[in-house]
């Protein structure tokens, strides 16, 4: 097995990727984005619902991909409930720093999901672990309604 | 290039033709099983190249210089080479392009853009690369023709029952592909020409995945168009060609605009050559040609038929090894097939298997293949596809269920 195998794939994404956490349907979403990867056909549906003071009460996702997305997609889910919009956003971007660019010392507000930087060796898979978080930026830019995202850009 | 008759290849020793295969990558020997996306390149072609721009690189057609007239008569000797591979009546009836994608887009643009009308059909089916499927789609959307499609069986084959019913006289075009680049479907390209003929539909060949696979003779095939890549049979990138029959081809009008393809310009209007050259505007790619040429030489020394032949074996065995792995779905017919196994494993998504296979030195293709309505009528993300060409052995295939069978553990 190579090292670059074993640190992209670790025990706890492996994990994750099958069993994944947060993973279903909410009944009544505030938001509900729907995200896909057109170049590897990933796709999640991602419901969030704000509380009181507009933090991120109940997050899940649904939808397929490969053991990088769902993982990624389910450690985020753990991350993010009950944290407030700015300390959501702020931790998105933190993420997109890790897996494109270099760890700092923010990265480390984001526990388990450090071990998902072993992408960075991998450049046509950062958009996997990237499909969940665009998802989320994307919920919390708005207040209510449906959205739809790409790892791509569409005219 | 090693002396081979059509019976009795050395198949190893052809490898030896292809320096790039013998290489460590990820600190493993390079298997490459990604032929239908690009084939690599033999010695042959690398060094037509490199002699053509060590010895005769110039432009065509206008220098009055030597150099002009070596690289003008390389460059029309490709097109009659081309024209003698596909079975066409005269040089005449091949135009150079980039590449299957571009030969479409010409044909849709100018023949399309001619003929076709509004409520006219334009008959495609559902295994098309995007390929053979978005410039339709942006043909249709502008002048308000329709597309229909011959849906695709279980077993990946062309619903052919259903013919009957989609080839109606509103048909004025039927463009499909020769051998499915995702199922691994051998079309029954002739009969489908008979029968588009039949309501007189014009016929399209999308033959990207059979140029350097199998025997390929337009007469025999009865198509008025034909398309296809250099790059997918031991060519360069950027080459490839249109066949079309010379009364089509003559009654098109141009797509690009520009020099070389003008008999006389004034500030408000130009007449335009006969095709082939009608449609080849600016400074083509002649290294291209050149080495589209050698590489046609080089598949005709080996036989397509041997080449064929090989690769079936070849495939046969791989599916025959698949069926030891656990959950494994393999697409595509069960009978006779191109080169082309793409399979899905219950264990792992096909990106995940590709990181895996690639890490190991495994060259495979996962994903869509430029086929998402395909993949969606299947019900599929994706698969992981493995492609072979003649200089792939056994041993390599023993080697990629090896490592299957580790990524299928590995990720369970």
């Amino acid at each position: 097995m190579s090292t670059e195998l074993e640190e992209l794939y670790q025990e706890v994404i492996l994990d994750h990727s099958r069993r994944p956490r947060n993973f279903g349907v909410l009944e009544k979403p505030d938001v509900l984005v729907h995200g896909d990867n057109p170049a590897c056909g990933d796709e999640i549906h991602l419901g969030v619902q704000f509380g009181g003071e507009g933090n991120l009460q109940e997050i899940k996702f649904s939808g397929q991909g490969c053991a990088i997305s769902q993982a990624s997609a389910s450690m985020m889910t753990m991350k993010l409930k009950g944290k407030s919009r700015e300390e959501a956003t702020e931790m998105a971007r933190t993420f997109h720093d890790l897996v494109t660019g270099e760890a700092t010392e923010q990265s480390k507000s984001l526990g388990d999901l450090q071990l998902l930087q072993g992408v960075r060796k991998f450049p046509q898979r950062v958009k996997c672990a990237m499909l969940a978080w665009r998802a989320i930026e994307q919920a919390l830019a708005q207040t209510a309604g449906e959205a739809t995202i790409s790892t791509e850009a569409e005219a | 290039m090693h002396q081979v008759s059509e019976r009795s290849a050395d198949w190893k020793a052809l490898r030896e033709d292809f320096p790039i295969l013998d290489q460590q990558v990820h600190g493993h020997p390079l298997i490459y099983f990604d032929n239908a996306a690009t084939t690599q390149k033999p010695r042959a072609v690398v060094e037509a190249l490199r002699s053509y721009y060590e010895h005769d690189n110039a432009n065509v057609h206008r220098g009055l210089h030597e150099l002009s007239s070596r690289a003008t008569e390389a460059y029309e000797a490709a097109r009659a080479r081309v024209a003698h591979y596909l079975g066409a009546v005269s040089a005449d009836e091949i135009v150079f392009t980039r590449g299957t994608t571009e030969s479409i887009n010409l044909v849709a643009q100018a023949w399309g853009g001619k003929v076709l009308r509004a409520d006219d059909v334009i008959l495609l089916t559902e295994m098309e690369h995007h390929g053979n499927l978005v410039p339709w789609q942006l043909l249709a959307e502008r002048i308000g023709a329709r597309l229909r499609f011959v849906p695709v069986r279980d077993d990946g084959t062309l619903a052919l029952e259903q013919l009957e019913q989609l080839l109606t006289p509103e048909v004025k075009l039927f463009a499909f592909t020769h051998v499915s680049n995702s199922l691994g479907t051998i079309n029954p390209a002739a009969e489908l020409c008979r029968r588009a003929k039949n309501v007189g539909a014009v016929t399209l060949i999308d033959a990207a995945q059979s140029a350097g696979h199998l025997p390929i003779d337009v007469q025999e095939l009865g198509c008025d168009f034909l398309v296809f890549s250099g790059h997918k049979m031991c060519g360069p990138t950027g080459s490839g060609a249109l066949y079309g029959r010379a009364e089509i081809l003559n009654a098109m009008p141009p797509w690009h605009g520009g020099g070389e393809m003008i008999v006389s310009v004034t500030l408000e209007k130009s007449s335009f050559k006969k095709a082939p050259h009608r449609f080849e505007a600016g400074t083509p790619n002649i290294a291209g040609a050149i080495g589209l040429a050698a590489a046609i030489d080089y598949i005709e020394q080996i036989g397509r038929s041997a080449i064929f032949e090989h690769d079936a074996k070849l495939t046969s065995y791989a599916i025959e090894r698949f069926a030891e792995l656990p959950g494994v779905r393999i697409l595509g017919p069960s009978g006779e097939r191109g080169a082309i196994v793409g399979f899905f494993m219950d264990a792992a998504h096909p990106h995940d298997l590709t990181t895996f296979a690639d890490q190991r030195g495994l060259a495979l293709r996962g994903g869509h293949h430029c086929n998402q309505p395909l993949m969606r009528r299947f019900g599929l993300p994706g698969t992981t596809r493995a492609s072979f060409y003649f200089y792939n052995t056994k041993e390599e295939i023993d080697r990629m269920i090896e490592i299957l069978r580790d990524a299928a553990r590995f990720f369970a």
